[in-house]
């Protein structure tokens, strides 16, 4: 622990970097958020894997590990930056960060209708911090999430997505966030992209948030999302990590949904060598429904922790959830599905289920449901499947003429295709096909050498001025 | 076309097939008929290359080719098919493209140009009338949910597409009531050729009404213990497989 306690001081000193930076130019509750935050992490330190919730991931080696803070500027921003994803998504409202910052010059807000506005986190920070004060950090239990304590002492820029009541988004708001590399030799650096997307009453909204590098290298990405719906409203919301296959990717995501709310949340990991996906949602309002989805595929000495948390605080709502894994190599996997049916939330309805496949004899996939369940009136089922790949379908595949590795491959699309299938953004879709494909070809490369991922489509790389 | 010679097979420690020599000509129909746990799936499930089972000696030559040395998907592509006595489930993988995938192998290996979408739902449409299929099992993962008389004729439809030089039958009539047999056993006759050899494994006689034999042959206790015409097969369905055994035991006495 003390070890562990050592590392924690460069965030304190990235802290009072930022402090100083700001100079009081924040609105007294940002501050005292801050602050408070700041002094949580110190408290909480980081989890080791005596804590019942990090018992199968050890954060040691970003503990250890020294980071600088984000860059101040990216610049000059260069065009080619995410050139081929700004091209395929285009139609969207597209906001890029680059290395942690927003590059306006990159971005293509494209026309949004009345009542919507989307901006960057620093953007609304400097300019009108009062329309965050009533859901920034309102949601995220940072008291007891050391790495969202982290995100929210130093969190400086991200998206801010506002939704209006009775909105329908047609196009979806896609956040890109690029990793490149550093110049010169400088150590490796810790980005606490901040987001907060706010639905309103009666609204929709598509929403993608995606991890790439862009040749960046050991990096450390500690996010965090907040997501508010309003009654009757609906969001679509899909996280992709993609990134460096040496960098560290640890994120929250918090949903709180009002009543008669309907959100689908889809967490796909394919990039990092080290993962920490805590996706959770509260169902906040009666007649709710939340739909969460989850793909993981990894390989090589991949570790990937999906920790899930539907809480079901009011009655007569529904969740469905389904994760879906694929090992290989010495990958490592952990899922942890905890739903909780809240005293007076009746007529719960609750699935879970998680399904693994194991490709290798030294993959390792830890599964567990978590039940808290303190209603009578209520229907929660969950079940969970590690299997390895079915010999009679293989045989089936090649008795018609289909190769083995082509049958192989096409066995592990269709199971990931079970997720990947439900991404309303048909060049995502085709961009993860493309991807898995890849990595599966890639096999036994060895991950975290520096090498990126297969499937990620690393767009260049530029020297800071 | 295809000779097997003193074929010996076995799972683990059970000898399951214990010295079976059989010759098909091109252009003939052969039936292959016995009591459960002679070894019929076996020498079907083996032809086609499956690898749980293990070839203890004899051999197996197609078209002058060792079949016994080929990968599955190579005796596939050298134009043998094996329909499955229970076909299997793929969930996610669409009929329509599982069935393309495996077309625009096999012509590629036979140096012919691959099939475009649009082409091969043409060709797909006309061979699902020839076995009155619903059009819908296209596009609905291979095999799921399928009953089973939809599973048989799937794999029939498969054959139809494929076009294989060689046609093994496992039980393809199990578990069809009689319209489905016929449409089955239609979708088989249209697939008679003198360049095509059909061999039927089956339990009963009741599919060789339809689809008629050049040769029966009857497999006992791993070995072909009589071969005849397709009179053989009625003499069967009327004495019963216990006749081979008491056959058996009285030319086992005499020796």
């Amino acid at each position: 622990m003390t070890a562990v306690k050592g590392q924690q001081d460069q965030y304190f000193a990235h802290f009072a970097a930022l402090e100083e930076r700001l100079s009081g130019t924040e609105p007294e509750w940002l501050r005292a958020v801050r602050k408070s935050a700041i002094e949580r992490f110190g408290d909480l330190g980081f989890p080791t894997t005596r804590d019942e919730e990090w018992r199968f991931t050890s954060v040691a080696p970003i503990a250890r590990r020294a980071f600088r803070p984000p860059p101040e500027r990216v610049s000059p921003a260069d065009a080619r930056f995410g050139q081929s994803e700004r091209a395929d998504f285009a139609h969207c409202t597209l906001l890029v960060f680059v290395n942690g910052r927003y590059v306006e010059e990159l971005a293509s807000p494209n026309g949004l209708p009345a009542g919507v506005r989307v901006r960057s986190l620093r953007a609304a920070l400097a300019s009108e911090p009062e329309t965050l004060e009533p859901h920034l950090a309102r949601y995220v239990p940072f008291e007891r999430n050391a790495f969202a304590a982290l995100n929210t002492a130093l969190m400086e820029d991200g998206a801010f997505v506002e939704v209006g009541k009775d909105v329908a988004l047609e196009r979806p708001i896609y956040l890109l966030f690029l990793a490149a590399p550093l110049p010169g030799k400088s150590a490796p650096a810790a980005y606490h992209p901040r987001n907060l997307i706010v639905v309103g009453r009666g609204s929709q909204a598509t929403v993608v948030e995606h991890y790439l590098s862009a040749g960046g290298a050991g990096y450390f990405t500690n996010a965090v999302t907040e997501a508010v719906v309003g009654d009757n409203a609906r969001l679509d919301y899909t996280k992709v990590q993609q990134e460096s296959g040496d960098a560290y990717h640890i994120a929250t995501v918090q949903v709180h949904q009002a009543r008669f709310s309907s959100v689908t949340t889809r967490v796909v990991a394919l990039g990092g060598v080290l993962n920490r996906e805590d996706t959770c949602t509260v169902l906040d309002g009666e007649g709710a429904e939340s739909l969460l989805q989850g793909l993981y595929v990894i390989h090589g000495r991949q570790h990937v922790d999906n920790h899930t948390t539907i809480d079901h605080a009011q009655p007569h709502c529904s969740s469905r959830e389904l994760y879906k894994g694929v090992l290989d190599g010495a990958s490592n996997g952990v899922f942890n599905g905890k739903i909780i049916v809240r005293r007076g939330a009746q007529k719960t309805d609750s699935k879970q289920s998680n399904k693994n496949l194991l490709l290798s004899e030294s993959a390792v996939i830890n599964t567990k449901p978590q039940l808290e369940i303190y209603a009578d009136d209520v229907k929660c089922t969950h079940g969970a499947t590690i299997g390895q790949m079915d010999p009679e379908a293989v045989f089936y595949l090649r008795s018609r003429g289909i190769g083995l590795e082509e049958a192989r491959a096409m066995l592990i699309e269709a199971f990931a295709n079970d997720i990947l299938d439900r991404i309303p953004l048909a060049p995502l879709r085709t961009r993860l096909q493309r991807a898995l494909t890849d990595k599966l070809a890639a096999k036994g490369q060895p991950a975290g050498t520096g090498a990126s991922p297969a499937g990620e489509r690393v767009s260049v790389l530029v020297e800071e001025a | 076309m295809l000779e097997i010679k003193d074929l010996h097979v076995s799972v683990g420690d059970h000898e399951i097939l214990r010295g079976v020599d059989l010759k098909v000509g091109r252009g003939e129909v052969h039936a292959i008929m016995g009591p459960n746990g002679s070894g019929k799936s076996t020498l079907a499930q083996v032809l086609a290359g499956r690898d749980v089972y293990t070839v203890t000696s004899g051999e197996v030559i197609f078209e002058g080719k060792d079949l016994l040395v080929m990968a599955p998907e190579d005796r596939a592509r050298e134009g043998i098919f094996l329909a499955f006595q229970y076909p299997v489930e793929i969930p996610g993988v669409s009929n329509l493209y599982f069935l393309r995938s495996a077309l625009n192998t096999i012509r590629k290996a036979r140096g012919l140009e691959e099939i475009d979408a649009m082409d091969f739902l043409k060709l797909a449409r006309d061979k699902m009338k020839l076995l009155d299929m619903d059009e819908n099992l296209m596009q609905r993962p291979v095999n799921e949910g399928f009953s089973g008389g939809e599973k048989k004729r799937n794999e029939i439809f498969q054959m139809a597409i494929l076009e294989p030089r060689l046609a093994i039958l496992d039980e393809t009539d199990s578990g069809l009531d009689i319209d489905a047999l016929k449409i089955v056993a239609n979708g088989v006759n249209a697939l008679r050729s003198p360049e095509r050899a059909i061999v039927v494994v089956t339990h009963y006689q009741r599919l060789l009404n339809y689809i008629v034999p050049d040769v029966v042959h009857v497999l006992y206790d791993g070995r072909i213990v009589r071969s005849g015409d397709k009179r053989l097969a009625l003499e069967l369905e009327e004495k019963g497989y216990g006749w081979l055994e008491d056959d058996r035991q009285l030319s086992a006495a005499g020796r």
